[in-house]
C-alpha cells in the first residue's frame, strides 16, 4: 500500500471512530478493505483511496469505518465484572435509587451485544428482588451492521459457548438450526442504537452504570481524555464505570477514579463541590 | 493436579483435548468408550471427565448414569463433548448429572472457559 494512501486511511479512521492506526496495522487495513472495495465494485485499495479522496460519499466512508472496527466479545466477558455488578454494583445501586426504583445501564461499544445480554440474563436471574423497578439497559455501537445483529439476539454454536454456562443456554435461548436465537424475554429488557463514542453523548441520557471495556485500547491518549470526560457528563456522582482489565484511567483524566479494591471498577472523582461525592461507592 | 478422564472413540479428539487439558494442568487419562471409563473410574475416581456421547460398546450418557450411581461417582465434574447440538440433548445430558456441555467442534477457549464454570480451574 503506498504510504499516502495508509496515511489518507487513518486519518479518516482516526476521524470518524477513533480508531488509532499504527504503520505495522497496514496489513489489517489491507484485508479489512478489500472487501469493502470489492462491494463497491473496485480493484483494490489503491481504488478505494482514489474514489474516497475524491468524493467523500457517507455510504462508502461508513462502510470503512465498521470494517475497521473489532467486534471481539463474548458472553460474560471476563466473568469478574459481573460477579462484581451482582455482589457489589447492583446492591448498593438499590439502595441508592429506592426512592425512584429506576437504574440504568449502558454497554458502550456493544459489538454484537453479549455484554448487554450477559446483564440481561443476570438481572433476570434476580428478578423477585426488582420487582417494581425499571431497569433499562442500552446497546450503542459505531456499527448499523453490529446493532442490527444485537436486536435478532442471534448467535452461532461457537458464540453461545464462549462464557454462557449451558444451563443459562437452556433457559434463555431458542434453538434455530444451527443458530441460538435469545428468547424474547431477554431481548426486551435491552435495547440497542447506533451511537458514535466521539460524539455529544448527552442525548443518550444518565446512565447509574456504565460499561466500556476494551474500548479506549484502540485509541490515543487524547481521545481516551475526551472520551472519559464526556462519559463522566452522562453519569450522576454516584454511578459506577466499568472499563476492561488493560485500561486505566490514570494519567488521563482526572474525572475518574479507582475504586478501591475493586479492580476495573470507577467513580467520577470528587468535584470538591459538597455533596458531589459518591454516595454509593464512595 | 487435578485430573481428567477423556473419554472419546475418537484417538485424534482425546489427543487434541489431552493436549488442551494439559497446558490446564490436569493430568490426563483416556478411555475409548463408556465401558472403559467405568473400570478407570472403579479403579481411580478423577476430579473431571471430558466425555463423549456416541460410541461404541456403552454411550456416554450411559456411563454417567452408572457413574453417578457409582460410589465415589457424584464426585467427578462431567462435561460432555459431542457432536450432539440440539436442546433434548443438552436436557438429557443435563438430567443425567452433567455439569457442562460442549458442542463439537470446541477450541481450547471453550474447554478453558467451561471448565472454569464449574470450578475446575
Amino acid at each position: 500500500m503506498k504510504v499516502e494512501d495508509f496515511d489518507m486511511f487513518s486519518t479518516l479512521l482516526k476521524q470518524r471512530s477513533g480508531l488509532v492506526l499504527t504503520k505495522d496495522k497496514a496489513y489489517l487495513l489491507e484485508s479489512r478493505l478489500m472487501p469493502v472495495a470489492r462491494k463497491w465494485n473496485m480493484k483494490g485499495l489503491e481504488d478505494l483511496a482514489q474514489i474516497v479522496r475524491a468524493r467523500k460519499e457517507e455510504a462508502l466512508l461508513r462502510d470503512i469505518t465498521e470494517a475497521m472496527t473489532t467486534n471481539e466479545s463474548s458472553f460474560f466477558r471476563d466473568q469478574k465484572p459481573f460477579d462484581m455488578f451482582k455482589q457489589l454494583v447492583l446492591p448498593k445501586l438499590l439502595e441508592a435509587r429506592s426512592a425512584r426504583r429506576q437504574i440504568r445501564i449502558w454497554s458502550a461499544a456493544c459489538s454484537s451485544g453479549q455484554e448487554a445480554y450477559s446483564l440481561a440474563m443476570l438481572l433476570q436471574e434476580e428478578a423477585p428482588r426488582l420487582s417494581g423497578w425499571k431497569i433499562e439497559i442500552i446497546g450503542t455501537d459505531i456499527s448499523a451492521e453490529m446493532v442490527e445483529r444485537c436486536k435478532t439476539g442471534v448467535y452461532t454454536q461457537f458464540e453461545v459457548q464462549r462464557g454462557l454456562p449451558i444451563t443459562m443456554l437452556v433457559k434463555n435461548f431458542k434453538q434455530n438450526g444451527d443458530k441460538w436465537q435469545i428468547s424474547p424475554q431477554i431481548r426486551q429488557m435491552a435495547s440497542f442504537r447506533e451511537f458514535n463514542l466521539l460524539g455529544d453523548l448527552t442525548p443518550l441520557g444518565q446512565f447509574d452504570v456504565v460499561f466500556c471495556r476494551n474500548v479506549l485500547i484502540y485509541f490515543d491518549q487524547v481521545t481516551k481524555g475526551k472520551v472519559l470526560e464526556q462519559i463522566s457528563r452522562v453519569m450522576p456522582a454516584d454511578a459506577v464505570l466499568y472499563l476492561g482489565g488493560a485500561e486505566t484511567v490514570l494519567g488521563i483524566t482526572d474525572r475518574f477514579k479507582p475504586l478501591e479494591g475493586q479492580r476495573g471498577l470507577y467513580v467520577v472523582a470528587d468535584s470538591g463541590a459538597a455533596g458531589a461525592k459518591s454516595k454509593a461507592f464512595g | 493436579m487435578k485430573s481428567c478422564l477423556v473419554v472419546d472413540d475418537s484417538r485424534v479428539v482425546r489427543k487434541v483435548a489431552r493436549k488442551i487439558l494439559e497446558e490446564l494442568q490436569f493430568s490426563c487419562s483416556e478411555a475409548e468408550d463408556g465401558k472403559k471409563a467405568m473400570e478407570a473410574c472403579a479403579l481411580n475416581m478423577p476430579d473431571a471427565i471430558l466425555l463423549d456421547w456416541n460410541m461404541p460398546v456403552m454411550t456416554g450418557i450411559e456411563f454417567l448414569r452408572r457413574l453417578r450411581k457409582m460410589t465415589g461417582g457424584q464426585g467427578p465434574k462431567v462435561v460432555f463433548c459431542t457432536t450432539e447440538n440440539d436442546l433434548a440433548h443438552i436436557q438429557e445430558a443435563l438430567s443425567a448429572g452433567a455439569n457442562e456441555y460442549i458442542m463439537k467442534p470446541f477450541d481450547s477457549d471453550i474447554i478453558q472457559t467451561k471448565f472454569a464454570q464449574v470450578g475446575l480451574l
